[in-house]
C-alpha cells in the first residue's frame, strides 16, 4: 500500500480506562470513496477526529500523500490537502452563502496571506468568483446571498461540503453528512458525492446503509475501536464477523 | 454575534462627530470653561483605550482583564524616552506602541494557550504582575511614578497647551478608528470575527486561529500603549496606577456598556462612563455605590450595552 | 540564618492555608457553576470587618468570628438568590461585568460605613506572646492559624473526597448536565457550595485580620493571588487547590524574605537592591507562567 493516499499505521488512543481506538491500521487508496462503519460508540468519530488532527493519538502514525503528518495540528493537515465537513452542521448561520464559502477560499494558501488589514474583503473579486464555483458545484447557485441560517438543513450540508471543497483537498473527511437529512435530501446527497468522487478521494463515515453500499468502493468496519474487517462492499456483506457485530442492527 | 457592517450612516455621523471635536476648543474657551477641555481629552485617550481593547474583545472574543497593562507600559515607555532624551511625540509614541506591543506579544503568546475563565484569570494575574514589577522598580520612581518634565512635541509643534494635546488625542483617535473600522471589514478583521464564531470550523478551514489571535492582542496591547504615551502627557506622569487592574475592570466596562463588537463601542463607553463619573461626583462622594448598582442594571436588564439599546431603538 | 528559613517557611505554610480558605470556594464556583467571580475577595473584606465589628461589640474575638463568619454566609446567601442565580447562565463577561460592580458597591459600602481608616484587630490575649520552641520563638497566634488551617483542610478534604454531598459537587465540577440528567439537585447545590465559599472567606478574613489591617480594597490583592493559586492547580480541583496556595504561600513568602538576601550574596549590591524586591513580588506570576506553559489545564485539571 506504497501508494496510500492516507496511511494510519497503529494508530491507538485511551480516554481515561477506556481504550477508545486499538492499533487500527487503516488505509485510503487515491481516488476511492472508502466508507467507515460501525455500531454507535464503536469510535468513528473519535477515528476522524485522529485523522483530521483535532485528537493526537497516544501511539502510531498517520501518513498523508506520503508524509507523516501524526504531530500536525488540523489547520497545517488542511493545507497539506486534508478537509472535512462536520457531523453537525458547522456553517457561520450570519453569514450569506457566499460569504461562507469565501472565507474558506481566502483560508487557502495560494489565495494569500490573510494578514491584511486595510483592502474590504468585499473588493476582491478573485474570491468571491471562485467561491461561486464551489456553490455551483453543490447546487447552491440560485442561494448564494441567502444567509446561512435562513437555508434549509440539506442546504446547510450542501453549503458545509462546499466549504471543504473550497479549501482544495485531495482528501474529502465527511462524517455523516446524511445525518438530519430526509429521504429526498439524503438522495441529492448520495448524487453529490458520486459527482464528487470524480475530483477527489473521499473517507466517508455514515450510518445510512443504503448510501453506503451504493457509493463505497471499499468498506472498513470499526467495532469496539478495532478494525474488524475492510474489503469490496461483497466482502463486508459477507464477512462473519461484520455479521456477528450488526447482528439484528442493519444488515 | 453578528459580524461588522458600517450603518449608512455611520460614516457621515463620524466625520460631523470630527468637525465638531475640532471646533470644541475654540467653543469651551468662548464660554470661559477652557478647564473642561483637559476632561474632554481624558475621554478621547480613554475612547482610544477601549477601543483597542474592543478589537481584542469584541472582534476577537477574547475577555481580557489585563488590558491596563498595556496602557501603564505605554506611559512608562512615553516617559522612559522623555529621560533618555527622546522629547518627540513621532519618535516616542511608535516606541511605546512597540513596547506595549511586544509586551502584549508575550503575554498573549502564553494567554492564548488557555480558554475561557482562564484566560480571564491569566490575563488579570499577568497584569498584576507588571503593576508589582512597575511598583517595586525604584529607579522608574516606584509608587509615585515617572513624572514627565513638561509634555512632548509632536512634529515639532509643543502639545503643552491643552487644546494642542486635544487636537493631537483628537487625530489619532480618528486615525485608529479609521483603521479598526478598514480591519474590521479586511481579510484580517473577518477572520477574527469568524474565529470569535466557530473557532474550531476556522482551524478546519486552515487558519492557524492561534497566529491570527495573538496578532489582533498584541495590536490592541499596541494601540493601548499609545493612549497610555498620550495619558502620560495629559497627567505628566506615568503612574503605576495605570496597571491597576481595577483600570483593567474599567476599561472592559467602558466596552461592555459601549456595546461589545460595535465599532464605536468602545467610544461611546468611554464617553459614558467618565460623563457618568464627572456628574457622579458631585452628588456624593460615594458615587462608586451608584455606578456599581447601574453596571448591575446593565448587566440584568441590557446585555448588549447601550450601543445595541439605540440600535434596537432604530429597527 | 536557619531560624530565619524556618520562620518564614512557617509563616509561608500559614499564608497558604488561608489562601485555600479562600482558593476552595472560589475553585467550585468556577468548576462547578463555571461562574467568575472577581467579588469572591469582596465576601473576604466584608467577612474581616463583620468580624472586626463583632468583635468590638463582644469583646472577644471567638464570638468575633462565630457571629462575623455567620454574617458573611448569610450575606452569601442573599448574594446567591438575588444575584448570582442569575448569573450561572450568562457568558463570562457578564458575569465579569456583574462581580466588578460587586466590588465597586462593596469597597465604597464599607468606606461609608466604617471610614477610610483600616480597623484594628487583635488576637485574643491568651494567644498573643509568643511560643518558645527549644531556642526557636513563633508567635502563638500564627501557629494557631496553621492549626486551623489544618484542621479546615483536612475537614474539606474529608468533605468533598468522602462525602455523598462532596461526590455530587465533585461530578457537579466534572459534568455539571450529566449530574443535573441524575436528579441532583443543582440549584440547591450551587447555593451551598457559593454559601460554603462565602463563609470560608469571612473565616480567612477574621483570622488574618490581627495579623493584616482590615482595610478597604485588602480582597483585590488576595483576590488576584487566589486566581493565580487555581490557574496553578486546576479548575475545579480541590486538591490543586491545596497544592497551589500551599505553593504560592510559600514560594511569595520565601522569595520575599529571602531572595534579596540570596541576591546580595552573588550580585553586585546596586543590582541586588534594584532587582530584588521586584523580582520578589513576581516571582510566584513567573512561576504560574512557567507551570502553563507546560500544563495549560493547570496541575490537577477536574475535567477530562
Amino acid at each position: 500500500m506504497a501508494d496510500a493516499l492516507l496511511d494510519v499505521r497503529r494508530l491507538s488512543r485511551r480516554f481515561a480506562a477506556v481504550d477508545a481506538l486499538k492499533a487500527v491500521d487503516f488505509s485510503v487508496q487515491a481516488g476511492e470513496i472508502h466508507a467507515l462503519i460501525g455500531p454507535n460508540g464503536a469510535g468513528k468519530t473519535t477515528f476522524i477526529h485522529h485523522v483530521s488532527g483535532a485528537l493526537l493519538p497516544d501511539s502510531g502514525s498517520v501518513h498523508f500523500a506520503g508524509r507523516d503528518v501524526t504531530r500536525l495540528s488540523m489547520h497545517q493537515r488542511v493545507r497539506a490537502g486534508m478537509a472535512r465537513s462536520y457531523q453537525i452542521t458547522n456553517v457561520f448561520l450570519g453569514l450569506s452563502a457566499l460569504d461562507n464559502v469565501v472565507l474558506a477560499v481566502q483560508g487557502r494558501a495560494d489565495a494569500g496571506s490573510s494578514f491584511r488589514f486595510w483592502r474590504p474583503v468585499r473588493d476582491e473579486t478573485a474570491l468571491f468568483d471562485d467561491a461561486r464555483s464551489y456553490l455551483d458545484q453543490v447546487g447552491l447557485s440560485s442561494k448564494t446571498g441567502v444567509v446561512a441560517g435562513q437555508l434549509s438543513h440539506g442546504e446547510q450540508r450542501a453549503l458545509e461540503l462546499a466549504m471543504a471543497l473550497a479549501t482544495r483537498p485531495q482528501l474529502l473527511l465527511l462524517d455523516e453528512p446524511m445525518a438530519g437529512t430526509g429521504p429526498e435530501e439524503s438522495a441529492r446527497m448520495v448524487e453529490l458525492i458520486e459527482h464528487l468522487a470524480r475530483h477527489v478521494t473521499i473517507l466517508l463515515v455514515e450510518h445510512d446503509m443504503a448510501a453506503v453500499f451504493r457509493l463505497a468502493d471499499r468498506i472498513s468496519v470499526l467495532v469496539n475501536g478495532q478494525l474488524i474487517c475492510s474489503g469490496t462492499p461483497d466482502e463486508v456483506k459477507n464477512d462473519a464477523g461484520v455479521r456477528r457485530a450488526y447482528l439484528g442492527d442493519h444488515l | 454575534m453578528a459580524f461588522y457592517r458600517p450603518a449608512s450612516w455611520q460614516k457621515p455621523l463620524s466625520l460631523l462627530l470630527l468637525c465638531a471635536a475640532l471646533a470644541l476648543p475654540s467653543a469651551l474657551a468662548a464660554f470661559g470653561q477652557e478647564f473642561y477641555i483637559g476632561f474632554a481629552t481624558r475621554v478621547l485617550i480613554f475612547a482610544l483605550a477601549a477601543s483597542s481593547l474592543n478589537l481584542v474583545l469584541g472582534f476577537g472574543g477574547m475577555v481580557s482583564l489585563g488590558h491596563a497593562a498595556f496602557l501603564g507600559a505605554g506611559a512608562y515607555a512615553a516617559a522612559i524616552c522623555q529621560q533618555a532624551g527622546i522629547n518627540e511625540a513621532l519618535l516616542a509614541f511608535p516606541a511605546a506602541m512597540g513596547i506595549a506591543g511586544l509586551f502584549a506579544l508575550v503575554v498573549g503568546a502564553i494567554s492564548l494557550r488557555t480558554r475561557g475563565v482562564y484566560f480571564i484569570m491569566i490575563t488579570l494575574a499577568f497584569a498584576q504582575m507588571a503593576y508589582y514589577l512597575f511598583i517595586s522598580a525604584r529607579s522608574w520612581g516606584g509608587d509615585d511614578g515617572l513624572p514627565l518634565n513638561g509634555r512632548m512635541t509632536l512634529a515639532g509643534f509643543s502639545l503643552a497647551d491643552d487644546a494642542a494635546l486635544f487636537y493631537a488625542a483628537a487625530g489619532l483617535l480618528a486615525l485608529a478608528m479609521l483603521f479598526f473600522g478598514r480591519l474590521a471589514e479586511a481579510r484580517f478583521g473577518r477572520t477574527l470575527q469568524a474565529i470569535r464564531e466557530n473557532e474550531t470550523r476556522m482551524e478546519a478551514l486552515g487558519y492557524p486561529v492561534f497566529r491570527y489571535r495573538l496578532v489582533a492582542f498584541a495590536l490592541g496591547g499596541a494601540v493601548a500603549g499609545l493612549a497610555g504615551a498620550l495619558l502620560a502627557n495629559l497627567t505628566g506622569l506615568a503612574s503605576p496606577n495605570l496597571l491597576q487592574w481595577t483600570q483593567s475592570g474599567t476599561l472592559l466596562v467602558m466596552v461592555i456598556i459601549g456595546g461589545v463588537g460595535y465599532l464605536y463601542g468602545g467610544v461611546v463607553g468611554a464617553a459614558v462612563l467618565l460623563l457618568l463619573e464627572e456628574s457622579l461626583v458631585g452628588v456624593t462622594e460615594h458615587w462608586h455605590i451608584i455606578l456599581g448598582l447601574l453596571l448591575l442594571a446593565v448587566v440584568l436588564f441590557a446585555p448588549k450595552g447601550v450601543a445595541a439599546l439605540f440600535g434596537k431603538r432604530r429597527g | 540564618m536557619f531560624q530565619l528559613i524556618l520562620e518564614q517557611a512557617l509563616n509561608g505554610l500559614q499564608f497558604g492555608l488561608m489562601l485555600f480558605l479562600l482558593a476552595a470556594g472560589l475553585t467550585l464556583v468556577f468548576g462547578i457553576m463555571d461562574c467568575i467571580n472577581l467579588a469572591h475577595g469582596s465576601l473576604y473584606m466584608v467577612g474581616a470587618y463583620f468580624v472586626a465589628a463583632a468583635t468590638q461589640a463582644a469583646d472577644s474575638f471567638w464570638i468575633g468570628l462565630a457571629v462575623g463568619v455567620a454574617g458573611a454566609a448569610i450575606l452569601g446567601l442573599l448574594l446567591e438568590l438575588a444575584l448570582f442565580r442569575r448569573l450561572y447562565q450568562r457568558d463570562h463577561l457578564s458575569q465579569v461585568l456583574a462581580t466588578f460592580a460587586l466590588i465597586l458597591i462593596a469597597n465604597e459600602t464599607v468606606r461609608a460605613i466604617w471610614g477610610p481608616a483600616a480597623l484594628m484587630l487583635n488576637p485574643p490575649e491568651a494567644l498573643a506572646g509568643p511560643v518558645e520552641i527549644g531556642d526557636f520563638f513563633y508567635p502563638a497566634y500564627r501557629l494557631l492559624i496553621i492549626a486551623f488551617g489544618i484542621a479546615i483542610a483536612g475537614l474539606l478534604y474529608l468533605l468533598v473526597a468522602k462525602s455523598r454531598v462532596g461526590m455530587w459537587v465533585r461530578a457537579g465540577a466534572a459534568n455539571r448536565e450529566m449530574t443535573e440528567a441524575l436528579g441532583i439537585n443543582v440549584r440547591g447545590l450551587f447555593t451551598a457550595v457559593f454559601v460554603f465559599g462565602a463563609a470560608l472567606c469571612a473565616l480567612a478574613g477574621g483570622l488574618l485580620g490581627p495579623l493584616l489591617a482590615v482595610q478597604v480594597g485588602m480582597g483585590e490583592s488576595v483576590l488576584i493571588l487566589a486566581f493565580v493559586v487555581i490557574i496553578i492547580g486546576g479548575i475545579g480541583s480541590i486538591r490543586g487547590a491545596l497544592v497551589g496556595s500551599l505553593i504560592v504561600g510559600t514560594v511569595d513568602t520565601l522569595g520575599r524574605a529571602l531572595l534579596p538576601t540570596l541576591l546580595r550574596a552573588t550580585l553586585p549590591a546596586d543590582a541586588a537592591s534594584t532587582l530584588g524586591p521586584a523580582l520578589a513580588s513576581i516571582l510566584i506570576y513567573l512561576l504560574m507562567a512557567g507551570i502553563l506553559f507546560f500544563k495549560p489545564q493547570g496541575l490537577f485539571p477536574a475535567r477530562a
